[in-house]
């Protein structure tokens, strides 16, 4: 047991020292999201407020080009209903063919196609917008270290640089921001979009829908595979319990025992 | 390989076993007398056999929809996550059981130290598994490099650089394991082609590993040999096959903890950014399970050095058994051993902390101190400390206690039951 400690206290004193040493930059917020922890699920009405956000703010720079529309009608997500998908998917003009004399052509968009993308290509996107390219936002809440909580504490994150600190044209002042810097402006301000639901469009709300929308962009499959780990932890569990008692048995005829 | 002749009971049966006995096999494999008083330690073989059945029957299904070129990997794999039914549960099962995988041949291979199954008359089982651990490791990095996120293409730059670092020819055997003057599309094809083929190559070196094992037969706590069958012994179905599905259980808990709650914690977040050559990630790190060999590669100033000093890390292990000097196999009777064992596990665990963490400051003093420290283990203690120690008393049957006295065995007992 005195090895057992010395481990642990070694470990533990290494992990102080390194709590320490990255103190001088700032944690993202902590939110309590409706879909963290076991049973986690998302909040339905943020969901499709996030999509309101995503589709009147982000959208004109950042892509998601691993979504369907039909995606936000499925079980799990947003659940807009059969028509509202359809008529979502209607609003976006996407390029189709060729047809049969050879040309592209442009379409009403179907539930079926992929999210129509802002810029033709990454290129085109980074000489938008000053030559920093607007990550696809399809999963970018999983490839952010801190995740959810990082990419709310960045919405919400924008200051006045503190003095000594001069950005560039077209550089921002983000206190979470890795390296404090960040090419995107502070788009968010209250009463900027009007919620279908009524609920008041402050920074903070459209904050929190928008980063509850993306964490279900990022992983669509949250909200079952909470549900399927459950059962199957259950069902190990019990199974366990049943083999151990057979082991007991069978183990009783030798002496001694297991 | 069998010590009693099997005749099966149907006409065609014997038919059929008189022309390929498999039955035979069969009978063997259900009889095969096992040491009784084995401890959980020793049911992570039967799991070890789990994941390497779990990673190809998931890995065959992930080909299916995969595709291995530099333009779509990283879109296939969404593909996989949010088209392909139960995709994500396929592919979590695959990434989080590499990791799992890893987990229990480090305890497999820490028990192996521990109770000196190492030894004669072992050897060869030892080195037969210290080949199916060097192509886990293959097989691992190769597959992590397959999404073609931003780990996967700048940790197969710093691995393939490794390389280079041999004099004369290092540039051309870099370029050749590339296909290409960068690591680029042809260095993704033949990873995944490799990575498919490795673990069928591991498949038929755990059957040499099992084939191997079943001619002096296990190891156990005690260490001692044992006569076969014996009151020692039991026949390995039902009584080991139980208890290894009770433990495997318990191992699946944990797995599908891991899985369903926990998917990508033991994963780097830069992963889910696409490859891009141009910008790198502020740290490279390796996946866990390869960080204490990272922290030696990167504690040795020199890059050849460093390299050498890694792989000389896992091929001291194949000599393991002829380093180490004392009769006695089992740690429960070697009073000195047991301590620096335990130092040894500890300086793994230092080893891959500091892997994980920048080469820089304290911890490159650290990754020094624990590279000279497990280098030292085995070529100095080991040899040393098995002349000098003064080993316990050994008892003669895992049944009967020691002839001078009955207290070892029960200590013995006690001690397997504390670690």
């Amino acid at each position: 047991m005195k090895k057992f400690k010395l481990f642990f206290c070694i470990l533990l004193s290494l992990t102080i020292f390194n709590t320490l040493k990255s103190a001088e930059q700032v944690d993202p917020i902590k939110v309590d999201w409706s879909f963290k922890g076991l049973l986690g699920k998302f909040d339905r009405a943020s969901l499709q407020r996030g999509y309101q956000v995503y589709n009147e703010v982000c959208a004109s720079c950042h892509s998601m080009q691993y979504l369907s529309y039909r995606n936000l009608g499925e079980p799990g997500g947003p659940e807009f209903s059969e028509e509202e998908v359809k008529a979502i998917a209607a609003g976006f003009e996407v390029t189709d063919g060729p047809d049969a004399q050879g040309e592209m052509f442009t379409r009403a968009g179907r539930p079926s196609d992929k999210f129509v993308s802002p810029y033709p290509n990454v290129k085109a996107a980074a000489a938008a917008n000053g030559g920093a390219y607007p990550p696809d936002m399809s999963v970018l809440v999983k490839a952010r270290k801190g995740g959810a909580n990082y990419i709310y504490s960045v919405l919400v994150g924008y200051e006045d640089p503190p003095p000594g600190v001069t950005l560039d044209e077209g550089v921002y002042y983000n206190k979470y921001m890795i390296g404090n810097k960040i090419k995107m402006p502070n788009n968010l301000s209250d009463g900027l979009v009007e919620y279908a639901d009524g609920t008041e469009a402050t920074v903070d709300q459209m904050a929190k829908d928008v980063t509850t929308f993306l964490s279900w962009a990022a992983e669509p499959e949250l909200e079952s595979r909470h549900k399927t780990g459950v059962k199957v932890i259950l069902y190990l569990v019990l199974l366990s319990i049943l083999v151990f008692l057979s082991m007991k048995k069978i183990w009783s005829r030798v002496n001694p025992e297991i | 390989m069998s010590e009693h002749e099997y005749v099966p009971k149907s006409k065609a049966g014997k038919w059929f076993n008189d022309r390929l006995p498999l039955l035979s096999l069969a009978s063997h494999l259900t009889d095969y007398p096992t040491p009784k008083n084995l401890n959980y330690w020793w049911t992570f073989g039967g799991i070890l056999t789990f994941c390497l059945l779990t990673q190809i029957i998931t890995g065959i299904v992930l080909a299916m929809h995969y595709v291995a070129h530099a333009d779509l990997a990283f879109a296939s794999v969404e593909h996989i996550m949010r088209d392909v039914n139960y995709g994500w549960l396929i592919r979590y099962i695959h990434s989080n059981g590499a990791s799992m995988f890893f987990l229990a041949v480090y305890i497999h291979i820490f028990r192996s130290l521990f109770y000196g199954s190492y030894k004669s008359p072992r050897e060869i089982i030892w080195i037969i598994g210290l080949m199916i651990y060097l192509l886990m490791m293959a097989a691992a990095f190769m597959g992590y490099v397959l999404p073609w996120g931003q780990m996967s293409f700048w940790g197969a730059t710093v691995i393939t650089n490794l390389f280079s670092a041999i004099p004369l020819v290092g540039d051309s055997i870099t370029t050749w394991l590339w296909g290409a003057y960068s690591v680029d599309n042809p260095t993704l094809t033949r990873f995944f082609s490799l990575h498919y083929l490795i673990p069928f190559l591991i498949l038929g070196l755990v059957v040499l590993h099992i084939w191997a094992l079943h001619i002096p037969g296990n190891n156990n706590p005690v260490g001692i040999d044992i006569k076969k069958p014996s009151k020692d012994t039991v026949p390995f179905h039902p009584y080991i096959t139980i208890k290894d599905a009770f433990a495997l259980l318990l191992f699946s808990i944990i797995f599908a903890g891991f899985v369903f709650f926990a998917p990508n914690v033991l994963g780097h977040s830069d992963n889910y950014i696409q490859a891009n050559p141009m910008v790198t990630p502020a740290h490279i790190v390796p996946e866990w399970y390869l960080l204490p060999f990272y922290a030696i590669l990167r504690s040795v100033p020199d890059k050849l050095g460093g390299v050498i000093l890694m792989f000389g890390a896992i091929f001291i292990l194949f000599v393991l058994p002829w380093l180490d000097t004392s009769k006695v196999r089992s740690a429960v009777f070697r009073p000195i051993y047991r301590q620096f064992f335990w130092i040894l596990v500890l300086d793994v665990l230092v080893l891959g902390y500091v892997g994980a963490m920048p080469a820089e400051g304290i911890y490159l003093v650290l990754a020094r101190v624990g590279t000279v420290y497990y280098f030292l283990h085995f070529i100095v203690i080991l040899p040393v400390v098995g002349y000098l120690e003064k080993t316990e008393p050994v008892p003669l049957s895992i049944s009967e206690p020691v002839l001078s006295g009955s207290a070892n065995y029960s200590m013995a007992k006690k001690d397997n039951e504390k670690i």
